[in-house]
């Protein structure tokens, strides 16, 4: 298929037959981790820079993982080793990069539509790894794609999101695409951890878990941010755990093959019992592969996208 | 009849076609147009086909000298002032160093002298408190003896209510009103965008509207509290104005402003997919919802709001080419809220009465400023311009320094010809 967009900024831009392109595409790539030798040439000689001026091993690695089984060569620019830290401007950045001729970047920064900035400075294409608190369509991809991969479809089912929601990227680019999907999606939060506006959110939004739990098909879990407690949004870590983290009553009141996901890396014992984190509900590992086979397929569908396949 | 020395000659008065007789930098009379006008020596400035109107006045601009000269200077700044119309521009105190001392003033006031003899007149603002620290009270004394026409914190509103409202006490010794920037310090973040339904989907930390109005509250109470006037700097939602409103209906000496982005743009200008993140419209308080344009329409027209001003705050291009969180708030304004603020006039939005009475009347009013209403005697400040001159807002466009505004790159109506400040031509 001839693929149209030059970035990836969120899902938002999307639309369901491009989503089930990816996955497609996707579910080929997964065949391809099952071989002895996990590489093919499709990007050889193509270059892939990955930005990440805010930390994150995972995301970071999943990205280096997936362009290298590609063949891509994969280059890394972190916020310690670039000169960020001294000072320098974001549109240099860009420009720095922009002069390095790549074939994509793949931006990962604290604020909000700073992948935008890029896109809207630079000629490659410009895959949003998570933008401030706006959004994170890789992570909200492969969470769907690990849905899909384990019910065929997620149309009709219910999806509760649990946790710090309102500085969340990874439930704002869920939110949009699990109601994409045909998905019912719930969150459950303190009212001080909603975004302000939630009344208008596609979803329906809960304080009590006993209550947003009831009959779900699956519960992502978001990771706190410890310091949340420091802003005054919380009393403290324990009542939190005791009150919006997952537990295994919660998942009883749950259906039946409820799913647990959770995008990483986890504060075991705060939002999600560690039991549950290695129950044999638990996602967490499936979306890591997932991670890698969804990054791919989009490497591949935004780094070929001048031809068709 | 003192000596006639400028004569406009046919120029469109309020629908009216006149010519105005000016001597000795004032208004002498205004007659109905003829054909053919002896003039004697006078100079005579040809206005057929063009609008007359007086200077305006804007209560709320920051020039940036001394201390930030690359984002705006006093020369650059009256530039702009004089062709966007302005006969009066008082300049807020937030410079570096503060202008909390007679030397600032002073210095501020040679520089308009040298570079803008005539006009506009730079009437400066000094600070409430010393280096705007919100701890101990300016100088007022002597920077009113100086030259300063009002008192604000505006930047770093002050904190503590004990000390605003001992600034309140010890301006009016000095017949000086305050400005206050209303911001509740502990409910706002300075994010410069609306805390609702655009920053929640943007993910974009926010200020909520009541971040102002609680700050208005407070105002309305302390003003009502010491019998004494206060001013509120660019108000931007309707539940400041219902404040406000009750406020004055009671006699409490309220004045407030507001700015022409209010008017014409809302918070869903940042999520609007040609203008996402745009930083030219990160401003302090932010742009609110349609709601709240919606009631900053009726106030001004009603009289709640009594004024306009731009709150012309320009930047660097490079401070602005930058991350949403990164960027400094504040949109540059002087060169186009005519233009703006007349098309409201023009699309029925704002009366005519609205636009003269919140451009020039009631800001002078309310500072003790010099205006012409067009009497015998009025100071002949004024300005020809052409309404349906069309031109497109960009960086050669703009006469400020700051080119940071969301209008870039629009077309609007309306530019300046001439302005005269005291019967001398300024442009
Ligand atoms: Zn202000």
């Amino acid at each position: 298929m001839k693929w149209l967009h030059k970035d990836l900024l969120d899902v938002s831009q999307l639309s369901k037959s491009e989503v089930m392109a990816i996955f497609e595409t996707a579910g080929r790539f997964q065949e391809l981790q099952e071989r002895p030798v996990k590489k093919v040439p499709t990007l050889k000689g193509r270059s892939v820079v990955l930005f990440f001026a805010e930390p994150s091993t995972r995301t970071k690695t999943s990205f280096d993982v997936a362009g290298k089984r590609l063949s891509a060569d994969t280059f890394s620019l972190a916020k310690s080793s670039s000169s960020l830290t001294k000072g320098e401007s974001l549109k240099d950045t860009a420009l720095t990069l922009q002069a390095m001729a790549p074939d994509a970047i793949v931006i990962r920064h604290w604020c909000s539509g700073a992948a935008r900035f890029l896109a809207d400075r630079l000629d490659c294409a410009v895959i949003n790894a998570g933008d401030g608190r706006h959004a994170h369509p890789t992570q909200a991809l492969l969470d769907s794609f690990t849905l899909h991969q384990e019910w065929g479809d997620v149309a009709g089912k219910t999806i509760l999101i649990l946790g710090d929601i309102a500085h969340s990227r990874v439930a704002r680019s869920n939110v949009i695409l699990l109601n994409k999907l045909g998905a019912d999606v719930r969150l459950c939060a303190p009212r001080t951890l909603m975004p302000p506006a939630v009344q208008s959110w596609p979803v329906t939004a809960y304080s009590d878990l006993n209550e947003a739990v009831k009959g779900v098909d699956a519960v992502m879990c978001l990771r706190l941010q410890l310091e949340r407690q420091k802003d005054g949004l919380l009393p403290d870590l324990r009542e939190y755990a005791q009150t919006f983290g997952l537990h295994q009553c919660h998942v009883d009141l749950a259906n039946q093959d409820v799913r647990i996901l959770h995008p990483g890396p986890m504060n075991r014992g705060i939002e999600i019992s560690s039991d549950l984190a290695d129950s044999a509900e638990s996602l967490v590992l499936d979306q890591v592969s997932s991670g890698v086979v969804v990054r791919m397929a989009l490497l591949f569908l935004y780094m070929t996208r001048k031809g068709e396949e | 009849m003192p000596k006639i020395d400028l004569i406009l000659h046919r120029a469109a008065l309020d629908g009216k076609e006149v010519d105005v007789f000016v001597g000795k930098g004032k208004i002498v009379e205004i007659r109905p147009s003829v054909e053919t006008l002896d003039a004697g020596d006078a100079q005579v400035e040809e206005a057929f086909g063009l609008t007359l109107m007086p200077s305006l006045t804007d209560v709320h601009v920051h020039l940036r000298e001394p201390g930030y000269e690359y984002k705006e200077d006093v020369e650059s700044g009256l530039r702009a002032a004089a062709w966007g119309g302005f006969g009066n521009i008082m300049c807020m105190a937030n410079t570096k160093p503060v202008n909390d001392t007679q030397s600032v003033t002073d210095m501020m006031l040679d520089k308009a002298r040298r570079y803008w003899p005539h006009g506009p007149r730079l009437l400066p603002i000094g600070a409430l408190t010393k280096g705007l620290s919100g701890k101990e009270l300016a100088p007022m004394a002597e920077l009113a003896k100086a030259g300063c026409v009002a008192f604000s914190n505006d930047g770093v509103p002050v904190k503590s209510t004990k000390i605003f409202r001992l600034a309140v006490e010890y301006a009016s010794d000095w017949d000086r009103v305050v400005i206050d920037h209303c911001e509740d310090p502990y409910m706002g973040v300075a994010a410069g965008v609306n805390e609702g339904e655009v920053s929640s989907r943007l993910g974009l930390p926010a200020q909520p509207d009541i971040a102002e109005a609680l700050q208005v509250a407070r105002d309305v109470l302390i003003a009502e509290y010491l019998d004494l006037p206060i001013h509120l700097a660019h108000i931007s939602c309707r539940k400041s104005v219902n404040i406000i409103r009750s406020a004055k209906a009671r006699g409490v000496k309220i004045s407030a402003e507001t700015a022409p982005h209010y008017l014409i743009f809302t918070e869903d200008y940042l999520e609007d997919p040609n203008s996402e993140y745009d930083t030219n419209a990160k401003v302090n308080p932010p742009l609110r919802t349609r709601d709240d344009q919606a009631a900053m329409i009726e106030a001004l027209n009603d009289g709640t709001i009594d004024c306009l001003a731009t709150d012309h705050a320009p930047h660097a291009s490079y401070e602005k080419e930058t991350e949403f969180d990164v960027a400094p708030c504040g949109i540059t304004g002087l060169d186009t809220a005519l233009s703006t603020t007349w098309a409201l006039v023009k699309e029925g939005v704002l009366t005519r009465e609205t636009f003269i009475r919140a451009w020039t009347t009631a800001p002078c009013g309310i500072f003790n400023l010099p205006v012409n209403t067009f009497q015998p005697g009025d100071p002949a400040d004024f300005f020809l311009f052409d309404e349906d001159e069309e031109w497109t807002v960009s960086s050669q466009t703009l006469y400020s320094k700051g080119k940071n505004t969301p209008l870039l790159g629009t077309s609007l109506k309306g530019r300046v010809k001439t302005h005269f400040i005291q019967g001398k031509k300024v442009v």
